[in-house]
């Protein structure tokens, strides 16, 4: 499925050297089966898709590894490091997801609280900078402070991952100012990650002219996955069309629209 | 005689089999799991064992051996 839209000039978006067409990236995580999830992520179009390092099921009765479903060959497979909540523990698991031996980027959580998975900031810092050593193209998912997201950029960061709102919580983007002010701030890419509940949440964020959206439970959680992936989509390319046309200033009287000469007597 | 070495493979216990004389290596026992090297990062005593080299390095009792790969997740 193609929309006019697409054909409108946007650059591609690069981080760490790498261009993407689709501005819009996925999860892989809590869909209800791998048909489904397969189906979704093509509708979405993406091509950045993020995966998770785990243990492999001894007990298996299936092969549960994503590879068998995602050609790694048709998506860039971007590892988190999610569940990690000590900087020591998210440089290891990064260091596994390279030894996969797809690519140099992770996508860097260090988690600081379990009931909110806000981000600890001191160990994502801490992190960041030993994996940029190390030659890591690193994309720092942090809240959305400013002073933090300078940091990162500083450590070397690839690109900065402001949270819309809390991971899975489908609040939408709570702090469009915030999120705003880090964008005009800094020069590397800036990727919203986390927090989107639906369609307008993710236009929305787009419209205020970040490089991207990363989401995975507003479409695993949806009740029909693969339409919500053609929705988020369609959201993802409106809100950036949107950003690049340059909304009209807003008003607190009404103007109108028709001509007030030529009024009959 | 087939001896066993006990490793712990994943958090668990495991007895892993010796093989012939020079001990089991890191590629065997991947064989012996039914695991395909290509979709699985071994790490070895906290040490990541690059694909190459699995096949070189030899499991000693009390080894600890996490075997990753990628899952679905966000």
């Amino acid at each position: 499925m193609t929309t006019a839209i697409e054909t409108m000039r946007d650059t591609p978006l690069t981080i760490g050297g790498r261009s993407f067409h689709s501005r819009l990236m996925v999860g892989t995580g809590k869909y209800p089966d791998s048909d489904t999830m397969l189906r979704a992520i093509e509708t979405s179009g993406a091509e950045v898709v993020t995966v998770a390092v785990r243990r492999v099921n001894l007990d298996r009765s299936k092969e549960t590894s994503i590879l068998h479903v995602l050609d790694p060959k048709r998506f860039f497979l971007l590892a988190n490091t999610a569940g990690c909540y000590t900087a020591a523990d998210a440089i290891r698991y990064a260091r596994l997801a390279r030894e996969a031996g797809f690519n140099e980027f992770v996508k860097l959580e260090v988690i600081g609280d379990e009931e909110t998975l806000m981000p600890d900031v001191q160990g994502l810092l801490e992190a960041a900078k030993v994996l940029v050593a190390e030659g890591f193209q690193v994309l720092a998912y942090t809240n959305e402070d400013l002073v933090t997201a300078l940091r990162l950029e500083d450590a070397g960061c690839a690109a900065v991952m402001p949270l819309a709102s809390p991971i899975g919580s489908g609040l939408g983007l709570l702090n469009p100012l915030s999120v705003r002010t880090i964008k005009r701030r800094l020069r590397v890419p800036v990727i919203v990650d986390a927090g989107v509940g639906t369609a307008s949440d993710a236009c929305l964020t787009m419209e205020q002219g970040v490089d991207g959206i990363l989401m995975n439970t507003a479409i695993a959680a949806a009740q029909d996955p693969v339409a919500m992936a053609q929705a988020m989509r369609l959201a993802t390319i409106a809100g950036r069309a949107a950003f690049l046309a340059g909304r009209m200033p807003r008003r607190e009287v009404a103007m109108p629209s028709s001509p007030t000469k030529g009024m009959l007597d | 005689m087939t001896e066993a070495i006990e490793v712990v493979v994943n958090g668990e216990p495991r007895a892993v089999r010796a093989g012939g004389g020079g001990g089991a290596t890191l590629l065997a026992l991947l064989r012996e799991l039914d695991l395909d090297p290509r979709t699985v990062v071994v790490e070895h005593n906290r040490r990541i064992v690059r694909r190459p080299a699995l096949g070189e390095v030899t499991i000693a009792a009390g080894d600890a051996i996490e075997l990753v790969h990628f899952v679905g997740g966000g």
